[in-house]
């Protein structure tokens, strides 16, 4: 009992001498969740190209920073606030809303308020009949109201 | 009788005057963005407005952990944009190493590395890599090289003792003696 009691020992004390001591270890974030926080930035360097797909060297650092800000429990807008404070407000696929940037917000859907108001006053003046439009089209299209035969009939008259 | 109505009302003055104000600083912001970018970088005669550039540790100016243009008055300054990233930088990175140790001991020019959208830990790499001494610090919000217009990396600014721009340089050195020859036509 006592021989197979130290062979045991022996066995394990083997066994740590050649897999060594391993221990815990947090994996590091995937390429989706990388990914998924450099979709939302593009590098200054190549434009309109998003950080997630861009193949240059630059932006391959900086996927690799991601990765490891994520590892260090950065949260998404931690690191987004980590890039604008670095590289500008122009890394970011959406604009900040402060300052000028509200403007990229505001402009469209007024614009295409605009446009729907004019399109619309348009079509409804299109599709109005000619004829009931206004009181002075109806005036003008009133034969006895019309100088020229006024006076034709006046014309008649007299020859008769 | 014949029903009243009233004639037909056109887009009122003041909602005409408010698209064509709207439409006009439309048009002037997109002509102020269009040149701006077709402007290229700032030309020699151009006085730089001061800057504050940050500096990595270990490349302390002074003990200052970062430096203004303005603290260079009287001297010679050589800008340098660079980046890790950036394979025609380390054609220039021993020969810029090189001026500088030339120039350094007179005191009257000095070399400051912008580096350009990098990150730390390569940008120390590769300051490390080529030897570099000199002052450096990230362009941080990438504000200086806004201000300079680059348009890529390497580009090289040489600013006068009185903070004008004298020369450019885009793209790599090619030798020392070609950034000597740029610096010692201000000194004489």
């Amino acid at each position: 009992m006592k021989k197979f009691l130290y062979t045991l020992i022996f066995i394990f004390l083997l066994s740590i001498l050649f897999t060594g001591v391993a221990f815990a270890q947090e994996p590091l974030p995937s390429d989706d969740e990388v990914n998924a926080v450099a979709s939302q930035l593009y590098c200054p360097v190549c434009e309109s190209t998003p950080l997630d797909v861009c193949p240059t060297e630059a932006c391959r650092q900086w996927r690799d920073l991601i990765r490891q800000q994520l590892a260090d429990g950065m949260t998404e807008d931690q690191i987004k606030q980590y890039f604008v404070d670095n590289y500008g407000a122009r890394v970011l696929a959406e604009p900040p809303k402060q300052g000028y940037f509200w403007l990229a917000y505001l402009l469209p859907p007024v614009l295409i308020l605009a446009g729907a108001i004019m399109l619309f006053r348009s079509f409804k003046v299109w599709t109005k009949p000619q004829a009931a439009s206004t009181g002075l089209d109806e005036e003008k299209s009133d034969p006895s109201k019309d100088e020229y035969v006024a006076r034709f009939e006046e014309e008649i008259k007299k020859r008769n | 009788m014949t029903e009243t109505t009233d004639p037909k009302r056109g887009v009122s003055l003041w909602v005409q005057v408010v698209i064509w104000v709207f439409v006009v600083a439309l048009l002037l912001l997109v002509a102020v963005t269009l040149k701006k970018r077709q402007q290229g970088t700032v030309q020699p005669g151009d006085t730089i407005p001061d800057f504050t550039l940050p500096l990595f540790s270990g490349y302390e100016y002074q003990g200052q952990s970062e430096v203004k243009l303005s603290d260079f008055r009287g001297k010679v300054v050589v800008l340098n944009f660079w980046a890790s990233w950036c394979k025609p930088c380390e054609q220039e990175a021993a020969e810029l190493q090189e001026a500088w140790e030339f120039y350094e001991s007179n005191g009257d020019v000095v070399f400051v590395g912008a580096d350009y959208v990098d990150t730390e830990p390569e940008a120390r790499a590769y300051l490390k890599k080529f030897g570099i001494t000199f002052f450096n610090g990230p362009d941080m919000g990438t504000k200086i090289s806004q201000t300079f217009r680059i348009q890529g990396v390497p580009e090289t600014y040489f600013i006068d003792q009185e903070g004008t721009l004298y020369y450019i340089k885009i793209g790599p050195f090619i030798s020392v003696d070609e950034i000597k020859s740029i610096i010692d036509q201000q000194l004489q």
